[in-house]
């Protein structure tokens, strides 16, 4: 499985929330994702399990149904929901 | 004896080794396994080449670029685009930077622990810029390779603590915590918003989330497709001012010259792509790292992240601060064009970026008066800096493309011209009194801090007494 997030030069602020990502997996348990991160410009929907962008970018990921909208970028409660919810919609065990 | 030196020494000169090395330590620090210790390390080494690679694209296609803008204006045009010139810098200043880069994190980490300023900057792209720029005016000042990396890291963690210090004031108001900073060098562009749009006395209740802006607006959020965008129309503005025979005799070798300035602008566009690919592999393994140990050694760190977090905010106030600070770099360049100056051309990305977060910044203290005004300044104020700069970079001032962001103006114009007027020694005299400076201005806050608080603890004893 896979999880990214994107944001739009894929420099700085998707890298944080990929990383944020991976703090979330600890704490929920979940194992087995490989998490990454990308500019908008060049992925596609196939190359991820589970994208995630921040609310101001939803209209450029419209061609995606497989991505979580995040309402704040640095709100790790609210990512920790987010990444659960993939979780379960995947099928990947967690343990929190 | 001296063979095995002369190799050494050699090894050391490849940047893109003595990255992989950083990396190398980045991951053993991470404590990684052997297998991911050598894909991070092996990854690091071919990024640096491809950024090398990229930086070859970019430069191709400026070059000529450059000599039609010229001779058609004559005056010369620079593009700042922060990848754009970041490429070719790191191919002659590359070990240099990649050590002022990893020191200057080192002793972020180490100011954030001993000063009231907890800023642990981990945007390591825009870093790994400025160390680049600050490589370069050091070493055009006269220092050699040893000086101008250990005061090229000090300059480094000073810009770097400072920078997020002064935004804060302002983030607070936007995230509504103290938790997280911003940390990219725009920071003195967008506070300048903050105190601009506070001067303002605009009504931050008149936010701009209440207007309806536009979803068309939505594709200047792809950094390849608004540089390609920008970039052709930059190209194909000149190309038909310079006119169509100047162009295929001089320039484009009989192609037509539309389709040349559309394909030079796409090999721009495809440079910084590729340049961009690059950093994104180097930092990879590096700032995790960063991040580990930081959070470890400096308690109540704040992370300082790039631009982009303040975006989720006002996603109005982003698009509105980027039109206004294009704006300003517009009228900018309007001005530069009457002055007969090197004209710099407006950076869409730049612009993008911290006229966004501007945006952001001045909503949040002065409404739409405040995001507008605000991020007016800060393009005005990113469209002066990188002309100033162009002065203290020596031949690398000379190129077509240049840095494009508050900070690298706010640093490198004060070791540009301390520089200039006292050489090597009086940048290193000015970032040893910056250094005092930091620790004075520290612990002088703290006192106050500490005296307001047992003000307000007398006065809430007074009030609990009275009552």
């Amino acid at each position: 499985m896979k999880f990214m997030a994107m944001c739009s030069s894929g420099l700085g602020s998707s890298f944080m929330v990929q990383m944020n990502i991976e703090k979330a997996l600890k704490t929920i348990g979940a194992e087995g994702v490989e998490v990454d991160h990308a500019d908008l410009g060049s992925v596609s929907p196939a190359e991820a399990d589970m994208f995630f962008v921040g609310r101001d970018l939803e209209n450029s990921v419209s061609a995606f149904n497989n991505v979580k909208i995040l309402n704040s970028i640095i709100d790790q409660d609210e990512l920790v929901d987010k990444v659960r919810e993939a979780c379960d919609e995947l099928g990947i065990d967690h343990s929190a | 004896m001296s063979g095995f030196l002369d190799i050494l020494v050699q090894l050391f000169r490849q940047p893109s080794i003595l990255v992989a090395l950083i990396a190398l330590v980045g991951l053993s620090l991470q404590k990684k396994g052997p297998s991911d210790m050598m894909k991070g390390t092996i990854k690091t080494f071919v990024g640096f080449l491809v950024l090398s690679a990229g930086a070859s694209v970019v430069t191709d296609s400026l070059t000529p670029f450059g000599t039609m803008f010229t001779d058609v204006f004559h005056v010369q045009g620079v593009v700042p685009n922060n990848e754009a010139i970041v490429g070719p810098v790191l191919l002659e200043y590359g070990t240099t930077s990649a050590l002022i880069f990893f020191f200057g994190m080192v002793l972020n980490v180490v100011f954030a622990r001993l000063t009231r300023f907890k800023y642990i900057y981990l945007s390591g792209h825009v870093a790994l810029y400025q160390s680049a720029m600050i490589a370069v005016i050091l070493m055009v000042a006269g220092m050699s390779q040893w000086e101008a990396i250990f005061w090229g890291a000090l300059a480094e963690a000073l810009i770097t603590t400072v920078s997020p210090a002064v935004v804060q004031p302002f983030m607070r108001k936007v995230t509504g915590n103290d938790d997280v900073a911003l940390g990219h060098t725009g920071g003195f562009g967008i506070a300048l918003s903050g105190w601009v749009a506070r001067a303002s006395r605009g009504n931050p209740e008149h936010s701009t989330e209440h207007i309806n802006v536009p979803k068309s607006l939505g594709f200047v959020r792809d950094s390849t497709i608004v540089v390609m965008l920008s970039m052709g129309l930059i190209f194909l503005v000149v190309a038909l001012i310079a006119g169509p025979t100047y162009v295929t005799e001089n320039i484009s070798d009989g192609q037509n010259y539309v389709i040349w300035a559309l394909m030079s602008a796409g090999q721009f566009a495809a440079g910084v792509f590729i340049i961009l690919a690059g950093v994104r592999v180097i930092l990879a393994e590096i700032v995790p790292a960063f991040k580990g140990i930081s959070e470890r050694l400096v308690p109540n760190a704040k992370p300082a992240l790039d631009v982009p977090i303040t975006f989720t905010f006002a996603p109005n106030a982003v698009m509105i601060g980027f039109l206004s600070s294009l704006v300003a770099g517009l009228v900018g360049m309007a001005i530069m064009g009457v002055a007969r100056t090197t004209i710099i051309i407006p950076g869409i990305v730049a612009h993008f970026m911290t006229g966004g977060a501007s945006g952001v910044i001045g909503n949040a203290q002065g409404g739409r008066r405040g995001a507008i005004l605000g991020a007016f300044a800060n393009g005005l104020f990113i469209t002066i800096v990188p002309l100033l700069l162009l002065g203290v970079l020596g031949d690398i001032g000379t190129a077509n493309a240049t840095f494009g962001d508050s900070d690298y103006g706010v640093i490198g114009l004060y070791l540009g011209y301390l520089g200039q007027f006292g050489g090597k020694w009086l940048i290193a005299a000015g970032i040893a009194v910056a250094t005092v400076a930091l620790f004075v201005i520290s612990i002088l806050m703290d006192r106050r801090s500490a005296t307001s608080r047992s003000v307000a603890n007398v006065e809430s004893a007074g009030v609990s007494a009275g009552s």
